[in-house]
């Protein structure tokens, strides 16, 4: 495709991947790099060491990676693989994303099968499982701090967002209620806040 | 734990994680609750603790977190041959189970931003569109807090509550305000959980 506009023209004088290989392998390495949060791995690979992307055009990229349904890194990999070649980018960086953890995982659950009677094994999982919620809710406080700015304001957003934690932590009520019937609600307060 | 799993029962599990997928704002992981409310408590497909350790799993190795939903179809997949060990049936229906969730997980989410990826490259700036990335950031916030909450007092047993708990809050508190790497605080929590100090 050739480029159209201003943008495109700029993206093109950067450094691109150069085939879907290229692609699937970036991806891969980015991927086995990832303990815990990939994020700050997706930004070194791609922005600084590759320079496939600005910071400006990352951000972007990013925030709509995590507001489609979906894991953020898999959406990412979809949204940045179409951009340089079409479906066929798309599934070469989702499946370097998801090929090489997928068999490092399978490894760690057979050893895990192996050894899971051991009170030692167990009792490190738990101690895992305890810190992987602190790193979920740290997300989660991280995410919360650009709220100050919403259209809606800071207590409705909080009041929505403690809605949600307790119908879906507390009530257990199904997500097929709660993301549609909040997110409805959320969405219309906030159109009529911004601007048209 | 030995299930009766026939084509009924992988329909159901492929159709639920379907379900989820296109729900998953904010990541897989927000939809941990709804998992935790199928799989263990209505289906009794997976036990707490492999429940618990799909995910810890998951956490512990590189690459996506959404690997857990793998994992958990993984462990459905093994308790559906009888858990009898690795034999080469259980190490099928176990690739089986986690085929199933993964695609299922995967294929509408991944449909759905590809679509809209090609299609609102134009309308960047319109009304309904910032209102709806606006609107859904605090909808996020509280999945990704009860997500945590789950995983949090997942643990039954009353004498590790406690400490559990206080690592949690430790790890959160660490992760919020310092640029510690993850991995240090994951490794601290498994040496502490294989001391048994928690």
């Amino acid at each position: 495709m050739p480029p159209t506009t201003p943008e495109d023209a700029a993206a093109g004088a950067r450094p691109r991947p150069r085939s879907p290989s290229d692609l699937f392998f970036s991806f891969s390495i980015l991927a086995l790099q990832g303990f815990g949060g990939v994020l700050a791995v997706v930004q070194r690979e791609l922005v600084e060491k590759k320079q496939w992307l600005s910071n400006e055009e990352f951000v972007e990229e990013w925030a709509v990676a995590q507001i489609m349904p979906g894991p953020n890194v898999v959406n990412l990999s979809v949204m940045l693989g179409e951009r340089y070649f079409g479906w066929r980018g798309a599934v070469a960086a989702l499946s370097g994303m998801l090929a090489f953890p997928t068999l490092i995982v399978l490894a760690l659950a057979t050893l895990y099968g192996h050894y899971a009677q051991h009170p030692q094994v167990a009792g490190a999982l738990r101690g895992m499982a305890a810190v992987a919620a602190g790193l979920i809710a740290a997300a989660a406080f991280k995410l919360a701090g650009p709220l100050k700015k919403h259209p809606m304001g800071r207590p409705v957003c909080a009041l929505l967002a403690a809605a949600c934690f307790a119908l879906v932590g507390w009530l257990h009520l199904p997500l097929g209620w709660v993301v549609p019937g909040l997110g409805l609600l959320a969405c219309t307060l906030t159109w009529r806040k911004i601007a048209p | 734990m030995s299930l009766h799993f026939e084509a009924l029962q992988w329909l159901q599990l492929l159709l639920h994680y379907a379900s989820l997928s296109l729900l998953a704002v904010g990541g897989a992981i927000s939809l941990v609750p709804d998992m935790h409310r199928y799989l263990v408590l209505e289906q009794h497909w997976l036990t707490e603790t492999q429940f618990n350790a799909s995910i810890a799993i998951a956490q512990a190795a590189p690459g996506p977190n959404v690997l857990f939903v793998g994992l958990m179809g993984w462990n459905v997949g093994l308790n559906a041959a009888g858990n009898t060990g690795l034999s080469a049936h259980a190490a099928t229906l176990g690739l089986l189970g986690m085929a199933t969730t993964m695609l299922g997980m995967l294929v509408p989410s991944t449909l759905l931003t590809w679509l809209a990826t090609r299609w609102a490259a134009q309308y960047q700036q319109h009304r309904a569109i910032r209102a709806f990335k606006q609107g859904m950031a605090p909808l996020v916030i509280g999945l990704l807090l009860a997500t945590a909450w789950t995983l949090g007092s997942a643990s039954g047993d009353p004498r590790h509550d406690g400490a559990l708990w206080a690592l949690s809050a430790v790890a959160a508190s660490l992760v919020w305000r310092t640029r510690i790497h993850l991995l240090w605080l994951l490794a601290a929590g498994a040496l502490l959980g294989a001391l048994g100090w928690v």
